[in-house]
């Protein structure tokens, strides 16, 4: 019975091996095609560089020089830093102050915020875009704003499933000692909701690094643009690409969130599994 | 307690809700009522009443959208889930390597869509020109392509939502089924499934607002080629706003539709899952 059970065990690791191998063979593959020249990515794709296809870092360097790159990862940088730190700020502040003081309005809002949790950013896009021009809020900083309010309803139901589950007594405790609301939020609140603060911070994160469509519908272009949009900006007016610049393009995106991930992976996937259960 | 915090309001709430009225309430409302207006900008709205939205039925691109998403999220998300759900299986029994095959198939979730969909059309086109074709010959391929990519990035997210609801099964459940000499296929089917509800509703509920709601995958890997048959709703609301002039309103009144139509299913879904859960 036992030496059945390891056997089909080593027999099912050999096959999650293999799909293993199989998942990450995509971004081998790009990794291989930026050292080639873009003549041999089109024929052939799936060839190692030899003598006559290599190019050491001339796709690289050809990339970078077309779509600034540099400039677009640290405005990428600049706004999901920025939006993750005042979306975690704000909304657990807001989430706080509604599940503690519950009316009309505060419940009001609560379920506004799950309702914006299904609205597709499609039935906004054009409305949020010309009053964020209105508003002067065509960049890093306005779409810091943008952000919060865009990405304010999933914080806010994460952060309100949280703070239901602290004991009240605690910081009644703390308000007859003579605490006011902010300092008992920021010394009592704050520090129990650390893991609810990761969780929606990966999620946030995970989401406005990648955003393409609402910093290329908010952002001036010709000033500011993410690393999303510069590699769109690869793809020539008919539609034709610099397959060379962008293979080393693509590496270039892919590394930040690899290293992103292997450092934080344990808190990734609890983040997601909270995101989930809560949802 | 609630006559302090009174106070304190503009501290707490005012921010995110100025913001949230900025990036949300005012956007959707202004929304709703441009649907029924013409306009080229957002100040410049004329009453117009309905026919924005009967414009929409004799608008070809719309339907064809509407049929081709319908017809990828079905696919998809059965495939999504059916894969990712037996990976979990096999996940959790405890063999050999799974911190890293976890870590492996839930990467791909990370990577932009933009930068997933140029990705995959290097590698489609890649393969489809031993056979003198591309990925936007016909609208076949951009369909599977599309299915290939949305299995590749989502299979490892609902994987972990998968295994965190079969290890939270009770254990003695599982005892008491082999006791009373459950199989194997008898345990999945009255015991992991229904216990693992919660997790499939909330699966559910994401792979198809993800599959209605695609827009950068779409966009990068065939931008709706050929002849915009590969253009899913997403795609063809932006189309409709920003490559025809004067189709601003038809757009606004699509993006309602769309809207419409993704809290339906929505609503729809997790009322239909919701009411298999069994409660522990």
């Amino acid at each position: 019975m036992i030496t059945e059970k390891k056997r089909g065990g080593w027999f099912l690791t050999l096959i999650l091996a293999f799909f293993s191998v199989l998942y990450l063979c995509p971004i081998f593959i790009v990794l291989i095609n930026s050292f080639k020249k873009k003549a041999y990515i089109n024929r052939y794709p799936f060839a190692l560089p030899d003598a006559n296809s290599f190019v050491s870092l001339d796709n690289y360097a050809e990339g970078i020089q077309k779509i600034n790159f540099f400039d677009a990862a640290l405005n990428s940088l600049t706004i999901t830093v920025g939006s993750v730190f005042v979306i975690l700020i704000c909304t657990s502040m807001c989430a706080w102050y509604i599940s503690r003081r519950i009316n009309f309005a505060t419940r009001g809002i609560y379920y506004l915020c799950l309702f914006s949790m299904v609205v597709p950013f499609q039935m906004v896009m054009f409305t949020l875009s010309k009053i964020a021009d209105l508003l002067r809020l065509n960049n890093p900083l306005g779409l810091i704003v943008v952000y919060l309010g865009f990405g304010a309803g999933l914080a806010v139901f994460m952060f309100c499933g949280f703070v239901k589950s602290i004991p009240l007594e605690i910081e009644e405790a703390a308000m007859i000692d003579g605490a006011d609301p902010l300092r008992s939020f920021f010394s009592i609140v704050l520090p129990v909701m650390k893991p609810t603060y990761i969780s929606v911070g990966i999620l946030e994160t995970m989401w406005i690094w990648n955003d393409y469509l609402l910093p290329y519908l908010v952002l001036n272009l010709k000033k500011y643009q993410t690393i999303p949009i510069a590699i769109q900006y690869l793809k020539g007016g008919y539609g034709s690409i610099d397959w060379g610049a962008m293979m080393a393009m693509l590496v270039l995106a892919i590394i930040p969130v690899v290293i992103f991930y292997l450092l934080c992976q344990k808190h990734i996937i609890e983040g997601v599994v909270a995101g989930a259960v809560k949802g | 307690m609630q006559k302090t915090l009174r106070k304190y309001w503009p501290i707490f709430v005012l921010p995110t809700m100025l913001a949230f009225c900025i990036g949300f309430i005012f956007p959707f409302i202004l929304g709703i009522y441009l649907s029924f207006c013409s306009f080229t900008t957002v100040t410049d709205g004329v009453w117009v009443g309905l026919s924005n939205y009967t414009k929409i039925f004799t608008d070809a691109t719309f339907s064809h959208a509407l049929w081709f998403t319908v017809l990828f999220t079905v696919v998809s998300v059965i495939l999504i889930n059916v894969l990712a759900f037996v990976v979990a299986l096999l996940m959790t029994r405890g063999i050999r390597g799974t911190d890293l095959f976890r870590t492996v198939f839930f990467m791909p979730n990370l990577i932009g869509g933009i930068v997933l969909g140029y990705i995959w059309q290097m590698i489609f086109n890649g393969v489809l020109q031993n056979y003198g074709k591309t990925l936007t010959y016909s609208a076949e391929y951009g369909f599977w392509g599309l299915v290939i990519l949305m299995c590749w990035q989502q299979i490892g997210y609902m994987m972990i939502i998968y295994i965190a609801g079969i290890q939270s099964v009770p254990r003695d459940l599982y005892e008491a089924a082999q006791i009373d000499g459950c199989g194997k296929w008898k345990t999945l089917w009255n015991i992991t499934l229904p216990n693992v509800m919660p997790s499939i509703t909330i699966c559910m509920f994401l792979t198809i607002t993800n599959g209605f709601k695609l827009f950068d995958q779409n966009l990068a890997l065939t931008a709706g080629q050929p002849a915009n048959e590969t253009e899913m709703l997403a795609l063809n609301i932006f189309n409709t706003f920003y490559g025809r002039t004067g189709w601003e309103g038809v757009g606004q009144a699509k993006a309602v539709v769309f809207f419409i139509i993704v809290v339906a299913i929505a609503l729809l879904q997790l009322k239909l899952t919701r009411s298999r859960e069994v409660q522990q």
